[in-house]
């Protein structure tokens, strides 16, 4: 064995949870030590939030140009635009390289040591990493697992040659010709709509009898109006059976047998915890599921083994780690903290976009009382004037009738993900319906709506 | 028919609240007056509440383990004639009367009709009785006053809240703490640390180990505490400092303590000595060359007043400030640094009552001055006040004999209580 590396702080995984925690412990002073096997920033940064977005936009840009070749807003272009996807996806990975080179930027700056390779504990303080020099062990005081998850493997599915999992589906060589999406989650149906922009032909398999079935019906109403219009096919209430012949066979609801012609077929049934493979079981911890157990200080049964992330449980969000990731760090240093928030704002880069924020009306307990105001995009003059008023979205403001506190706030919409700064601000806050009628909204801009559908709770909206 | 609601009462002077321990009926029970519905503890004692009324239990409020608050519903039951429900939903916040929302069916930006802004029933400013609270209400405060209660070991849901929908407001917060309000259920405000930090000792600290190791290790010390009367050498030290003239360096009691040495050992040769154990052989020196263990920011030192036989008492203590103040500022020179035969010890006003100071190695000898305080002291029938100072000593053993060692210090208890004989020829 090599050498031993001693920290305070020992940090497993340099995604969006792990950097943060490496990170602010540095702040803090503790001797950081972190251990990441691949590139820093982990899923979200790598093969997830951020390179989805960039292929997402990418396909944006191309579908408003393909439609100017129809005459739009008085712009036409002569021929269709060309899509060279090989320089689509470099520019994406750009992207990432810049983002991953400020993550390595901001851990020196923290004097946090990164270690790259892969960790393996021996005991729950102690672990051994395979490096391109070596074997290192690391001994700790603390230890932070930040391992993060991994797409799920269907077993009549399993990934190679055709079946991709999302993580391929952000650097195909080509866009496939026919795409078929298994599983009608967020990110299936972020992708396959970035794919049917690009021209795919696109589609979407769903087990259930809807599309994005975490979210309520009306919510998810535009989303499902787009893939209508668009021409991507949704088999809902089918079963995907393995592949056959030229591509997937699916069971439909009516218990028919099709087999749906793919070029690729995308599996996005869910994430799961990577929980294995790098010594959990020698390190007593709990488990909940196929997650590690954790408390409201993200404090495994293991003393001073502490887990945060998509490791520990629903929702599988890099804003959920990232939050768990400062505070586990900060209580090591020694601060009286607890993981409470009020809401954890979830957000679907689809067409429309979709942010939702604490309760929404299907959530409702039973005795609560409350007053729901919603206001469409179609009377937003902003909405109207970028093209984003027609497609159907709307915001929602959920308050309790008795002291009008707002409780959770939803919205679909184009462009509406960068309001989601304001509807969890407003939930966490506590603020209540009096407050954002109060709040002057500048015009005009898409937050209006938030105003206007909490004045419309009060039964007093304007422009409605 | 009306609803009763059954509270927890007042259980106990200070208690906020008790916990459900045990369920003595369950919804759709019928009940008695007098019969139990359920015990609550608190840190004092079980209590078992029974019904004030005879009814139908339609609801209990409470898992086993749940910190009810007091004037938390328990228990509802449906009574004969009206209940307590109607007269208590005063307490509760007025719910606002929302317009009926118009519908939705135009959404067109057409100017809606001014409709009367009445007086919005807005529950704001009236603090919510906190009994009124569930704990999983939320959100009950803005995040920072949620941490800020948090690391407090303040439960939020029993701070009143002036806040729009009662939210508890960082101001709120204060108040309730400034009120010193008894919080229940409160674990310990400091979070238990369990961190072991690791040093390395190096540099002066180290030295400063193996010094103490060494003496330690090699001399088997003889301590010796005596109490000296200091009430004359004061008056004079107070008259010497008052009557000083410019060029005078402040008189404190070491530049006296070091003049009575050198006097005492004149007659004590062998205290004044480095014992070279390795060697056996011992170094009596004519010359008194004084240590004055001096803190630094570094730790301890033992800088030299050399000659101090040759020096007066203003000079002592020029040559103390001297040595003393390179040595903090670390630009001691190296012979300011060794070469002692013998050391004193002074931490003045944190002297405490006796030390047990460690001979600083090969000296065989090292006096240690503890604090002066006012005694009451009898002298001839009478009781006094006095300044008095222990005088605390080590001796190398091998070199010192006790009797030797008590005859030095009476000697230089002497020199001390009637200073004069310090300063005669």
């Amino acid at each position: 064995m090599g050498e031993t590396l001693k920290a305070k702080v020992l940090v497993v995984g340099g995604g969006p949870g792990g950097y943060v925690a490496a990170i602010r412990a540095g702040q803090l002073g503790l001797d950081t030590v972190l251990v990441e096997a691949d590139r820093l920033g982990g899923t979200c940064l790598v093969r997830g939030c951020i390179p989805s977005k960039a292929l997402i936009h990418a396909a944006g840009l191309y579908e408003e140009m393909t439609a100017a070749t129809e005459g739009r807003f008085g712009i036409r272009l002569d021929s269709p635009p060309r899509l060279d996807f090989a320089e689509t996806i470099a520019w994406k990975e750009g992207i990432v390289d810049r983002l991953n080179g400020g993550v390595s930027a901001l851990l020196k700056r923290a004097k946090v040591r990164v270690v790259n390779g892969h960790a393996s504990f021996t005991d729950a303080k102690t672990c051994s990493v395979a490096t391109s020099d070596g074997s290192l062990t690391v001994v700790a005081e603390h230890v932070v697992l930040a391992t993060g998850s991994l797409p799920v493997e269907l077993p009549f599915l399993p990934f190679g040659g055709k079946v991709i999992s999302s993580t391929e589906a952000l650097a195909l060589a080509e866009v496939p010709k026919r795409l078929v999406v298994v599983g009608a989650g967020y990110i299936g149906l972020e992708l396959g709509i970035a794919y049917a922009k690009l021209g795919a032909e696109v589609s979407i398999v769903e087990a259930q009898d809807r599309i994005l079935p975490v979210y309520d019906v009306k919510l998810v109403e535009p989303v499902r109006r787009w893939l209508d219009t668009h021409g991507v096919a949704l088999h809902l209430g089918a079963k995907a059976r393995g592949q056959r012949g030229e591509g997937l066979e699916i069971e439909s609801a009516s218990g028919e047998q099709l087999i749906l012609a793919a070029d690729r077929i995308l599996l996005t049934v869910g994430r799961r915890p990577n929980s294995e493979g790098w010594g959990r079981e020698r390190m007593a911890l709990e488990m909940d599921g196929a997650f590690v157990r954790v408390n409201d200080h993200c404090a495994t049964s293991t003393t001073n083994v502490w887990a945060i992330g998509d490791l520990t449980g629903e929702p599988m969000l890099a804003h959920k780690a990232s939050a768990q990731g400062e505070m586990v760090a900060e209580i090591i240093a020694g601060a009286r903290r607890r993981f409470m928030p009020v809401a954890i704002p979830a957000v679907c880069f689809t067409e429309p976009e979709i942010v939702s924020v604490g309760l929404s009306p299907d959530k409702v307990l039973e005795g609560v009382d409350v007053v729901v105001g919603q206001f469409p995009f179609q009377a937003n003059g902003r909405a109207l004037s970028m093209d984003a008023g027609n497609d159907g979205g709307f915001v929602r403001v959920i308050a309790r009738k008795a002291d009008h506190r707002i409780l959770g706030i939803q919205g679909v919409g184009r462009y509406i993900s960068e309001l989601a700064g304001e509807f969890t601000m407003l939930v966490e806050m506590g603020a209540v319906l009096e407050d954002v009628a109060g709040i002057i909204h500048a015009h005009p801009t898409l937050g209006e709506a938030t105003h206007e559908a909490s004045l419309k709770a009060l039964g007093h909206a304007i422009h409605v | 028919m009306g609803c009763y609601l059954f509270r927890l009462p007042d259980v106990g002077e200070g208690v906020a609240e008790a916990e459900v321990v045990r369920w003595h009926v369950k919804p759709g029970d019928p009940i008695k007056e007098d019969q139990s519905l359920v015990d609550v503890m608190t840190d004092k004692a079980t209590v078992d509440m029974t019904s004030p009324v005879d009814g139908v239990v339609t609801a209990i409020h409470g898992d086993i383990g749940t910190m009810m608050p007091v004037g938390g519903v328990l228990v509802e039951i449906e009574v004969e004639g009206e209940g307590n429900a109607a007269s208590d939903a005063v307490v509760a916040v007025p719910a606002p009367s929302p317009e009926p929302a118009p519908a939705a069916s135009d959404p067109l930006p057409l100017p809606a009709p001014v409709e009367p802004i009445a007086p919005a029933p807005i529950p704001a400013n009236s603090p919510v009785a906190s009994q009124w609270r569930k704990a999983d209400e939320a959100p009950l405060a803005a995040p920072a006053t949620r941490q800020r209660a948090y690391a407090l070991g303040i439960p939020l849901q029993f701070v009143p809240g002036t806040g729009p929908g009662g939210r508890v407001t960082p101001e709120d917060l204060d108040a309730f703490v400034a009120a010193g309000s008894t919080t229940p259920a409160v674990s310990s405000r400091q979070s238990p640390q369990q961190a072991v930090s690791e040093t390395k000792i190096i540099g002066l600290r180290r030295k400063i180990a193996e010094k103490m190791q060494d003496a330690k290790r090699r001399i088997p010390h003889i301590t010796y505490v005596e109490e000296c009367d200091v009430t004359e050498l004061e008056a004079l030290r107070a008259d010497l400092n008052a009557h000083r003239s410019g060029h005078q360096p402040k008189l404190t009691l070491l530049p006296f303590m070091m003049r009575a040495l050198v006097r005492a050992l004149a007659d004590f040769p062998q205290v004044n000595a480095r014992y070279d154990d390795d060697a056996g052989v011992l170094h009596t020196h004519a010359a008194v060359h004084v240590g004055i263990a001096t803190q630094t920011p570094g730790g301890l030192m033992v800088p030299v007043v050399r000659n101090a036989e040759a020096l007066d008492l203003w000079d002592s203590a020029r040559e103390v400030a001297r040595v003393s103040t390179a040595a903090r500022n670390g630009t001691a020179m190296r012979e300011d640094l060794s070469g002692s035969t013998i050391t004193i010890t002074s931490l003045g006003p944190l002297g405490g009552i006796t030390t047990t100071p460690v001979i600083n190695h090969p000296e065989v000898a090292i006096i240690g001055p503890n604090k002066i305080a006012e005694r009451p002291v009898v002298q001839g029938g009478l009781v006094s006040v006095r300044k008095i100072m222990n005088l605390s000593s080590s001796f190398d053993h091998r070199i010192v004999d006790g009797y030797d060692a008590a005859s030095f210090i009476q000697r230089l208890k002497r020199l001390i209580e009637h200073p004069a004989l310090i300063f005669m020829d």
